[in-house]
């Protein structure tokens, strides 16, 4: 058991070796990184907005409830919920959201050119596979995903506020200064660098997984599975370690 | 040249792969036949380098692909195109862009340059009209002749073909056979072919390699194939009604 975690572990490094090695052509390498940040971006839009309304309003909802106290100003709503939707509902929950959406579609896309010998071809032809298929999606999940955990923070404040408006558990206004109430940039620079290594994760991981299949359809799935499972375990660890070791 | 000098390989414990000898000629179609199973595809894929075996080496003219240096093993995998099983044209690009890919990858051509050496690979394959579409929309022989066509687009020196016949009909196995040859001949290509196809047998193999689990067990050529009195090999040409019939007329 040990033996067989620590050889998937030197695999995973060694993968990242020949995956971090200078794209043969820079030109193309481009070419792709449009493609991939286009695909990851646009098509997580709609995903990321929805989730991000739901979970702003429900934070909003559960806090308004908790506070329920003359000794406690009506504002800490707002700033209970920006505090908890900044820096770890979006980051890590919509993380998460994206192993399942991105992260399954890198495993299932390397994974079936490993099943019908694409990356084989590519290997003949003497380019280096790792690099020219998964360095793009590393890169492109790198720029996409803390755009996208921003994108994430705004529709979940903008639930929030609208859930307000319709309850009227709190006054807008009150609602809105503790939204501001001591703002501190350095939570977003937390938030984006959780993504940042959460995306990084998510991208590397799913891709080893469809790398290295070996079979069928079958695996395949098997594959999509565990690069989902592995990529949310070591998410939610790193998180412990980056929240102890940022704040 | 293309030369296996004892090569022997094994997944873990189980040997595939045992003491190959055997040569592959310039300029000729060279056959790899035997039975599914017998270690064909994992021979082609030690000669390609995708494979590293255990034991022996891969000599091309004279030289150890094994022991090439990094930047060597890409200038011959530069010299080399492949044609897979399952054609391994890429889903998401059109045809010609699957053409054009080794010229964008590998060579520092223009793009009024790239497409017409395009244009003459699939025109050369008898594939006209089919650089928009993508590799969903051909029938199996269309997708194996896009593939020959990436695999010739760099003026391979070496093409290697993994059972370009598999799946199609007798005579489109009949014609991929034809292109085969007349590629190997017209541009001065060393052809290896893996293949159970008794027709490639019969008629193209200027040298067969036959292989018996994993080992060589006859090396001819498409003239004395059929005399042969090696039992392996003539159980495996002669496996069906209609060769057993040919034979009696032999």
């Amino acid at each position: 058991m040990i033996h067989r975690l620590l050889t998937i572990i030197g695999e995973y490094f060694l993968f990242l070796r020949q995956v971090f090695s200078k794209p043969e052509k820079w030109r193309i390498f481009f070419k792709k990184l449009v493609e991939e940040m286009n695909a990851m971006g646009i098509g997580s839009l709609l995903i990321v907005a929805i989730v991000s309304v739901s979970m702003g309003s429900v934070i909003t909802i559960q806090t308004a409830m908790q506070i329920e106290s003359s000794w406690i100003p009506t504002w800490t709503v707002g700033f209970v919920s920006r505090t908890s939707i900044v820096m770890e509902l979006c980051p890590t929950i919509i993380s998460l959201l994206l192993v399942g959406n991105l992260g399954s579609r890198i495993t299932a896309e390397i994974g079936s050119m490993r099943v019908t010998e694409q990356i084989d071809a590519l290997e003949v032809m003497g380019i280096n596979p790792a690099s020219h298929l998964v360095l793009p999606k590393v890169i492109a999940s790198l720029i996409v995903n803390p755009v996208l955990i921003i994108y994430s923070i705004c529709f979940a404040l903008v639930g929030g506020y609208i859930t307000i408006i319709l309850s009227g558990s709190v006054s807008p206004y009150d609602f809105m200064d503790g939204l501001t109430y001591c703002f501190r940039v350095y939570d977003i620079i937390y938030a984006v660098t959780k993504t940042f290594v959460f995306a990084f994760i998510m991208s590397t991981v799913s891709s080893f997984y469809g790398y290295r299949i070996e079979g069928g359809a079958l695996e395949l799935g098997k594959a999509s599975t565990q690069g989902i499972m592995v990529s949310s375990f070591l998410i939610l660890i790193i998180n412990v370690l980056i929240t102890q070791i940022m704040l | 040249m293309i030369e296996l000098k004892n090569v022997s390989k094994y997944f873990g414990e189980k040997q595939v792969l045992f003491d190959i000898n055997t040569q592959f000629e310039e300029g000729k179609v060279n056959l790899i036949i035997g039975r599914s199973g017998s270690g064909k595809t994992v021979m082609m894929k030690c000669l390609v380098g995708l494979y590293a075996p255990e034991e022996g080496e891969v000599l091309y003219n004279g030289r150890n692909f094994h022991h090439f240096s990094h930047a060597d093993q890409r200038k011959l995998r530069a010299e080399m195109g492949m044609v897979f099983q399952g054609s391994a044209l890429f889903d998401s690009m059109t045809i010609e862009e699957n053409v054009m890919f080794p010229l964008d990858m590998l060579t520092d051509m223009g793009d009024k340059e790239k497409i017409d050496r395009v244009n003459f690979c699939l025109n050369r394959v008898e594939l006209p009209n089919v650089n928009k579409l993508y590799p969903a929309e051909l029938s199996g022989g269309m997708k194996k002749r896009a593939a020959i066509a990436r695999a010739i687009a760099c003026n391979p020196r070496y093409l290697f073909c993994d059972e370009p016949n598999s799946g199609l009909d007798p005579k489109t196995s009949l014609t991929i056979d034809e292109l085969l040859t007349d590629i190997t001949h017209e541009f001065g290509i060393t052809t290896v072919i893996n293949t159970h196809d008794l027709n490639s047998v019969i008629v193209i193999g200027e040298t067969i390699s036959f292989i018996y689990e994993g080992k060589l067990a006859w090396r001819g050529n498409s003239q004395n194939v059929l005399t042969s009195d090696n039992k392996p090999l003539n159980d495996f040409i002669f496996a069906q009604p209609l060769t057993q019939r040919i034979r009696q007329t032999l």
